[in-house]
C-alpha cells in the first residue's frame, strides 16, 4: 500500500458530480462559426499563419507558436478562415484578443497525421517536437505548455512522474470519462512521458477515491506495468499541482520554483493522452472532453467538443435556459471564472461549463465584518492566515502582505468558501497581487535608472578626477620648464647665433618631434581613448531607448570603431619603426632616438649620391612600396575591408610617382640643380635638405633676391599645401588639422615675407598676388568649421618643414635687421602667436575638445618663450 | 446575454456569523441553568437585561453610524456580549449595574473602535472591569447558594429578585463571598480543615458548593463549541493547562499558605466561562493556533498570578484585557510556516 500523506486545510464542497455522469460521453453538432483565440496558454501568444479566405482542414496549423513558451493551434475541421480579428476571449476579465475564425465548409475532411509507431525509439527532441507540434498545453485549468514541461532542465534530473487524474472541483466529470472510456491510452501516455523524462524511479496515477469506476479503469489498465495507481481521499484542493505532490510524496515545492526543482513532473491525465496521441497518430489537439454541468441546462453531461466551438452553440445542445441561470461559469465552481458572455469559444483549457440555476447557487450574499473566526486559515492548504492577509489587504499594507507569504496563495477559494462573513477573500488577494506585481515593475524601473544615474554621477566625477590630476601635472612640468629656462639664463646661454640657422631649425625640429616614447605613449593614449569612446557610447546605447538616438549612437560607435582601429594599426606601425631606430642608434653615435637624426643621416647620404643614383634608390623604394601597397589592398579587398578604396588611391599615386620618377631619371642627363624633391622620401628629410640647399645659396644673394626667391617657393608650397588639404578632406584624413595649421601658418609667413618685399621694392611684382590669400582664407575657414571635431595628431614631418620654414624666414628677415629690431620681431610674433593659441584654447575649452591639453601646453610653451625673449630684448 | 460577474469561489459553505453565534449563545444554557439551579433566577435576569440593552445600544449606534440596523443586528455579536456579560455579574446585582456595564461594552468597547470585527478588546470584559472598578460594593456581593442556604432559608423568589435588582431593597443572609474570596482571605487554617469550616466548601465536592456545577456546565457548553467547530481548542486548553500547572506547583500539600488546588482554580469562579467563551473570542484574540496556544497559556499564568497574588479574588478579565494588549504582538511572531517555505516568517520582515 502507497503511503499518502495528507495536506493542511481543505474542504468538502458538495461533489455534484453524479449529474454529468448519468449519460455517455456524447459529441455535438457542428457550429457554424469556430473561434480560436491565438493566446489561449500560458506564455506568449501564437502567431496566425494562415490568411483570411484560406482554405483549411481539419487538423491543419493555423497559429504557430511564438517562443519557447507558447503553443501553435490547429483547426478543429475544414473550411474557410473568415476573419483573423479581435473578440471577447474567455478569460476573467472579460478582455478581446486576437482570434482566428474558421467557417466549416461541413465536409470535415481531415489533413494527413504523420503516424509513428514505434514512437519509443526516438529520442527525447524529437518526441517534445511532435508534442511542440500538436500544440499540446495543460488541459487541467493553466494551459501550460506541455512541451516546455516536459524539457527540464539538465540540473534537475527527475524521479517522479505524477499523473493527475484527482480531479477535486465539483461538478466536472471530465477526466472521470476519459479514465473510465480512455484508460489504455492513459497508460501508454503515462509511459511516454516516463520515458521523455528518462524513467523516472516512480510513476505514479494518483486519483480521489471518489471516482470508483476511474480507478478500477486505471488499475486494470496498468496491471503489468511499474505504474501505481493511488487512490486518496476526497478533499478539495487535492488536485492541485502543489497539494497532489505534497499527498503522493510527502514533498513541499519550494516557494517560487517549479516541481521540477525536486525532481518532480506532474502532468493531467487529458495532456497525458493528448501527447500520447500527438505523438503515435500524429493527432494535434483539436478537440477535448468537457463537462456541460448545471440546473440551467436539461442535459447534463460530458461532451467531445471542437475546440473553438462556441460556448452558446454548446449551451445550445444541451437545452440552456438563460432564465433560470443565476451566472455562466468557464471550469468549475472554485476555481472557475465568469462569463459575462456566452459568445466566446471552448479553449483547450476548457474542462467545464457549468450553468447553474439560482438556487444551485444564490447571488452572494452581502459581506459581513470579519471577525477573525479563523476558519479560513483552517481551510488554508497553503498554511496562509487568510483573515491577516484580508486586514491587511484593506489597509494596503503590501508590506506586511509580502510577510505573510501573499505570493504562495494558489487562489484555491478555500477560504473564500468557508467565510462565515461572506467575505470574497479570494478577489481581495487577487486584487492585493495584482498591485503588488504592478509595484515590483515599477520598483524595478526606478531601480535601474537610479542605478544608472549613480553611475553616471561617478563617471562623472572620476572624469573630474582625472582631469584633475592631469592639470596638477601640467602646472608641475610647466614649473619645471620655467626653472630650467630660468637657470638656462643664469648660466648665461644664448640661444645659437642665427649663423647656425640650419642648425636651428634641427633643434626646433626636434623640439616638435615627440621622441619614440612619447610618440608611442601619445598613440597608446589615442588607442585606450578611442577604446573608452566606444565603450561610453556602447553604454549610452544600451541605455538609450528611443530608435533615431540608438541609431546615431550606433553610427558614432561604428566611427569610434574605425578610429580606433586607425589608432592601433598606427601604433603597431610604429611599434617596430621605434624598434628600428633604436636599433640603427646604437649603432651610430647620432641621439639614439631620434628619428630626425636617422633622416638627416639619411638625407646626407642622398646629399653625396650623385642625382641618376638618387633617383635610382628612389624608385626602387617607390617599387618596393608599391609591393607593400598593392599587397595590402588585396587583403583588405578579401576581408572587404572599408579601407579599400583609400589603399586603391594610396596604390595608383604611387604608381604615378613611379612613373614620374622614372621620366625624371631618363630626363636626368640635362643637369638639374635640384631634383624635384620627390616626396616619396621623408618629408622632413626633403625639408632639411631644402633648408639646408637655400642656406648655402642664400648666403650669396642680394636680400631682395632672397626674399624674392622664398616668397616663389612660399606659393609653390602654399598651393601644394591648399592641395594636400583638399585631398585629406576629401579621404577624411585625420592629418586635416595639421595641414590647415600648416597652411595657416604658411600664409602667415607669406605675409611677413610680402612686407619685408615691400620694404626693400615697393613694386615687386610678387606683391599683386596677394587676392589669393583672401581666397584660400576664406577656404580655411571653412576647413577650419569642417575640421574642428576630427582629433589633430600632430603629423610630424609636417610641423618640422614648418619650423624649419619659420626659421629661415626669420633669418632672412634678421639678415637686415638689428639684433634688437630682430628681438622685437621676435616678441611681436610671439604675442601674435600666443594670441591665436590663446583663441584656439577658449574655443577648444568651449567645445570640450580631447586636445584641450596639447593646445594648453602650446600656449604655456610660447607664453614662456615669449617671456624669454622679452628678457633678452631688455638686457639688449 | 449578460451574465453576473462573480469571481470565484462560486460555491460557498451554508452559515453565516449570526449563526456562530447562535451556536455560542446556545452553548451558554448549561452554564446558565446550573447557575440559576444553585442562585436562583438572578443571572437569567441579568442575562435578559444584558442582552436587550445591548441590542438598544447597537442598534442606537448602527442608528447613529448611519449603517443598516437590521443587517448588523442579525450577525448577534450584541447578544453574545449581553449574554457574556449578564452571566458574569453577580445575581440580584441593581439594574443600573447591569446597564452601565453592557452600554459600556457596546458603545466603548465596541463601536468606538469600529464595531463588529474591529474592537481589540473583548467587550463583556471591558464592561465588566469597568463595573468593577467602580461599583466594588455591588461586584462584590454574590449570592449563597442552595447547599450552603441556612436552615429555613429558600433560594429567591422571582418577585424577591425584581425587587432587589429594580427596588434596590436588599434581603438579608442571601449574599455572600465567593469561594475564591473566602480562600483568598484565609491564612490561618490548613486547606482540608479551612475546607471543613467554611459551609460554601463542606457542602460542596471540591470546588465549592454550586460553582463547581456551573463550571461544569460551562465546560460542557465549550465542548459543545468545539465539536461544532466553532473555535479551536488551543486557547481554552492552553489557558486551562497553565492554571493546572501553575496551580499544582503552589498548592504546597495544602498548608495556610497554599495558593489553592488546582481543582479549586480549575472549576470556581469563572475560569471555565472564561476559557471557552471568552479566551476563545476571535475579534480579540491571536490567530494562528500557536499564537492561540501562547495566548491561552498567558491568561492562564495571569489569571493564577492574580488570584494567588493580586488584590482580586478572581481575574479572568483582567487576565483577557491584558492578552489582548498583547495579541497583535504574538501575531507579528506567531505566523505558521506556509506551504514551500522551511521556516516560518515574522510579520514584522521587510522585503528586500
Amino acid at each position: 500500500m502507497t503511503k499518502i500523506w495528507s495536506i493542511p486545510g481543505g474542504v468538502h464542497p458538495e461533489e455534484n458530480k453524479s449529474q454529468s455522469l448519468q449519460l455517455p460521453l456524447g459529441e455535438i453538432s457542428l457550429a457554424e462559426e469556430l473561434v480560436y483565440p491565438l493566446n489561449q496558454h500560458i506564455g506568449a501568444p501564437a502567431t496566425a499563419i494562415v490568411e483570411v479566405g484560406e482554405q483549411v482542414l481539419a487538423g491543419q496549423k493555423i497559429a504557430e507558436a511564438k517562443g519557447m513558451i507558447s503553443a501553435s493551434i490547429h483547426a478543429s475541421t475544414s473550411g474557410t478562415i473568415t476573419a483573423i480579428e479581435d473578440r471577447t476571449l474567455p478569460h476573467p476579465s472579460g478582455m478581446s484578443g486576437e482570434c482566428i475564425v474558421l467557417t466549416p465548409d461541413g465536409k470535415d475532411s481531415f489533413a494527413k497525421f504523420e503516424t509513428c509507431e514505434n514512437y519509443l525509439a526516438l529520442d527525447h527532441d524529437q518526441l517534445v517536437a511532435k508534442i511542440r507540434e500538436a500544440g499540446i498545453t495543460g488541459m487541467g485549468g493553466a494551459g501550460f505548455p506541455t512541451a516546455v514541461k516536459l524539457s527540464p532542465r539538465a540540473n534537475n534530473p527527475i524521479d517522479t512522474l505524477i499523473i493527475n487524474g484527482t480531479e477535486c472541483e465539483p461538478y466536472i466529470t471530465a477526466d472521470d470519462t476519459l479514465m473510465q472510456t480512455q484508460a489504455d491510452d492513459i497508460i501508454k501516455g503515462t509511459q511516454l512521458l516516463a520515458h521523455m523524462l528518462g524513467n523516472p524511479q516512480r510513476v505514479v496515477i494518483g486519483i480521489e477515491d471518489n471516482k470508483p469506476d476511474a480507478i478500477k479503469a486505471v488499475t486494470a489498465a496498468a496491471a503489468g506495468t511499474a505504474i501505481e495507481v493511488v487512490s486518496f481521499p476526497t478533499k478539495y484542493p487535492s488536485g492541485g499541482e502543489k497539494q497532489l505532490i505534497q499527498i503522493l510524496t510527502g514533498k513541499e515545492v519550494p516557494s517560487g520554483q517549479l516541481p521540477a526543482s525536486i525532481g518532480i513532473v506532474l502532468q493531467n491525465v487529458g495532456t497525458t493522452v493528448a501527447a500520447y496521441e500527438a505523438v503515435r497518430f500524429g493527432k494535434p489537439l483539436i478537440e477535448r472532453i468537457t463537462t456541460v454541468v448545471g440546473e440551467a441546462l436539461q442535459t447534463q453531461r460530458n461532451i467531445k467538443v471542437r475546440l473553438g466551438t462556441p460556448i452558446n452553440h454548446v449551451l445550445a445542445e444541451h437545452g440552456f435556459l438563460p432564465k433560470n441561470a443565476s451566472r455562466l461559469i468557464m471550469g468549475g465552481p472554485m476555481m472557475g471564472f465568469a462569463l459575462e458572455n456566452e459568445n466566446v469559444p471552448v479553449v483547450k483549457a476548457t474542462n467545464c461549463i457549468l450553468a447553474p440555476g439560482k438556487k444551485e447557487m444564490a447571488p452572494p450574499a452581502p459581506a459581513q465584518a470579519c471577525i477573525r473566526c479563523g476558519m479560513c486559515a483552517e481551510a488554508c492548504p497553503a498554511s496562509l492566515l487568510p483573515q491577516q492577509m484580508y486586514w491587511y489587504a484593506q489597509a494596503e499594507d503590501y508590506e506586511k502582505l509580502e510577510a505573510h507569504n501573499i505570493k504562495d496563495c494558489i487562489e484555491c477559494g478555500a477560504c473564500s468558501f468557508v467565510c462565515p462573513s461572506n467575505i470574497p477573500l479570494v478577489q481581495h488577494y487577487r486584487a492585493a497581487k495584482g498591485t503588488m506585481r504592478q509595484q515590483a515593475i515599477e520598483k524595478e524601473k526606478s531601480d535601474r535608472s537610479r542605478l544608472r544615474f549613480e553611475f553616471r554621477q561617478e563617471r562623472i566625477a572620476k572624469a573630474e578626477a582625472e582631469k584633475e590630476a592631469k592639470r596638477v601635472t601640467r602646472k608641475k612640468a610647466a614649473e619645471a620648464a620655467k626653472k630650467k629656462i630660468e637657470a638656462q639664463k643664469a648660466s648665461g646661454e644664448t640661444p645659437a647665433a642665427g649663423n647656425d640657422l640650419v642648425a636651428n631649425a634641427i633643434a626646433s625640429a626636434k623640439q616638435t618631434q615627440a621622441s619614440p616614447e612619447e610618440q608611442q605613449a601619445k598613440l597608446e593614449r589615442a588607442v585606450s581613448g578611442a577604446e573608452g569612446r566606444i565603450e561610453k557610447l556602447q553604454q549610452r546605447l544600451s541605455e538609450t531607448e528611443a530608435d533615431d538616438q540608438k541609431a546615431k549612437l550606433t553610427a558614432q560607435i561604428k566611427q569610434a570603431e574605425v578610429k580606433l582601429q586607425d589608432a592601433k594599426t598606427k601604433l603597431a606601425n610604429f611599434s617596430p619603426t621605434a624598434n628600428d631606430s633604436n636599433a640603427t642608434a646604437t649603432n651610430s653615435n647620432t641621439d639614439a632616438n631620434d628619428p630626425v637624426a636617422a633622416a638627416i643621416a639619411r638625407a646626407q647620404a642622398k646629399m653625396t649620391m650623385a642625382p641618376d643614383e638618387k633617383l635610382r634608390s628612389n624608385l626602387e623604394s617607390l617599387n618596393k612600396r608599391l609591393q607593400k601597397a598593392q599587397d595590402k589592398l588585396a587583403a583588405a579587398k578579401a576581408d572587404n575591408a572599408d579601407t579599400v578604396d583609400a589603399l586603391q588611391s594610396g596604390v595608383d599615386k604611387l604608381k604615378e610617382k613611379i612613373a614620374t620618377t622614372e621620366k625624371e631619371l631618363a630626363q636626368l642627363p640635362t643637369p638639374v640643380a635640384e631634383p624635384p624633391a620627390p616626396e616619396t622620401t621623408d618629408a622632413a628629410t626633403a625639408a632639411i635638405e631644402r633648408a639646408k640647399a637655400k642656406a648655402a645659396a642664400q648666403a650669396s644673394m642680394s636680400p631682395e633676391d632672397k626674399l624674392r626667391n622664398q616668397l616663389t617657393a612660399m606659393s609653390t608650397r602654399i598651393e601644394k599645401a591648399q592641395s594636400k588639404l583638399v585631398s585629406a578632406k576629401a579621404d577624411n584624413a585625420d592629418t586635416v588639422d595639421a595641414l590647415q595649421m600648416g597652411l595657416d601658418k604658411m600664409f602667415a609667413k607669406q605675409q611677413t615675407l610680402r612686407d619685408e618685399l615691400r620694404q626693400l621694392n615697393p613694386n615687386a611684382p610678387e606683391l599683386n598676388d596677394a587676392n589669393v590669400k583672401a581666397e584660400s582664407d576664406n577656404n580655411s575657414a571653412k576647413n577650419e568649421q569642417e575640421s574642428s571635431e576630427t582629433p589633430a595628431p600632430v603629423k610630424e614631418p609636417d610641423a618640422a618643414t614648418a619650423a624649419i620654414e619659420k626659421a629661415k624666414a626669420k633669418a632672412a628677415a634678421q639678415a637686415s635687421m638689428s639684433p634688437e629690431e630682430k628681438l622685437r620681431d621676435q616678441v611681436a610674433s610671439l604675442e601674435k602667436r600666443l594670441e591665436k593659441a590663446q583663441q584656439r584654447l577658449s574655443k577648444a575649452e568651449a567645445e570640450d575638445d580631447e586636445n584641450i591639453d596639447a593646445f594648453r601646453a602650446g600656449v604655456e610653451k610660447t607664453r614662456s618663450k615669449l617671456e624669454q625673449t622679452r628678457a633678452q630684448l631688455e638686457e639688449s | 446575454m449578460a451574465f453576473m460577474k462573480i469571481s470565484s469561489p462560486h460555491a460557498t459553505r451554508s452559515g453565516n456569523t449570526g449563526d456562530v453565534m447562535k451556536q455560542v449563545i446556545l452553548a451558554c444554557l448549561p452554564g446558565l441553568l446550573a447557575l440559576s439551579y444553585f442562585f436562583g433566577p438572578g443571572s437569567l435576569m441579568n442575562v435578559m437585561l444584558a442582552s436587550a440593552t445591548a441590542v438598544a445600544c447597537e442598534a442606537a449606534i448602527l442608528k447613529l453610524r448611519n449603517r443598516p440596523i437590521g443587517f448588523y443586528l442579525q450577525d448577534y455579536s450584541a447578544v453574545v456580549t449581553g449574554v457574556l456579560l449578564g452571566l458574569a455579574l453577580p445575581p440580584y446585582c441593581p439594574w443600573w449595574v447591569v446597564v452601565v456595564g453592557t452600554a459600556s461594552a457596546i458603545i466603548l468597547a465596541k463601536h468606538l473602535y469600529g464595531g463588529m470585527g474591529y474592537n481589540p478588546f473583548n467587550p463583556a470584559m471591558v464592561g465588566y472591569v469597568i463595573l468593577l472598578i467602580s461599583f466594588p460594593v455591588e461586584m462584590t456581593q454574590w449570592a449563597a447558594p442552595l447547599p450552603a442556604l441556612e436552615e429555613g432559608q429558600s433560594l429567591m423568589s422571582f418577585s424577591g429578585a425584581l425587587q432587589q435588582i429594580w427596588l434596590g431593597i436588599p434581603i438579608d443572609g442571601y449574599t455572600g463571598a465567593t469561594p475564591l474570596d473566602l480562600f483568598k482571605q484565609n491564612d490561618t487554617l490548613l486547606v482540608n480543615d479551612f475546607y471543613q469550616a467554611e459551609s460554601l466548601f463542606a457542602t460542596g465536592h471540591f470546588a465549592g458548593a454550586g460553582w463547581e456545577w456551573v463550571n461544569i456546565g460551562f465546560l460542557l457548553g465549550g465542548l459543545y463549541l468545539l465539536w461544532r467547530n466553532i473555535f479551536t481548542w488551543h486557547a481554552p486548553i492552553s489557558m486551562l493547562a497553565t492554571m493546572f500547572v501553575l496551580s499544582a506547583l503552589f498548592y504546597d500539600g495544602g498548608s495556610s499558605n497554599s495558593a489553592g488546588s488546582p481543582l479549586l482554580h480549575l472549576f470556581s469562579g469563572a475560569t471555565m466561562l472564561g476559557a471557552f467563551f471568552i479566551a476563545t473570542d476571535p475579534v480579540s484574540s491571536a490567530v494562528s493556533t500557536k499564537g492561540r496556544l501562547i495566548y491561552g497559556a498567558g491568561i492562564g499564568a495571569l489569571v493564577f498570578l492574580i488570584r494567588a497574588w493580586g488584590n482580586y479574588p478572581d481575574a479572568i478579565a483582567f487576565a483577557v484585557l491584558l492578552m489582548n494588549f498583547a495579541a497583535p504582538f504574538i501575531d507579528y511572531y506567531t505566523l505558521p510556516r506556509t506551504y514551500g517555505h522551511s521556516n516560518s516568517r515574522r510579520a514584522t520582515e521587510k522585503s528586500e
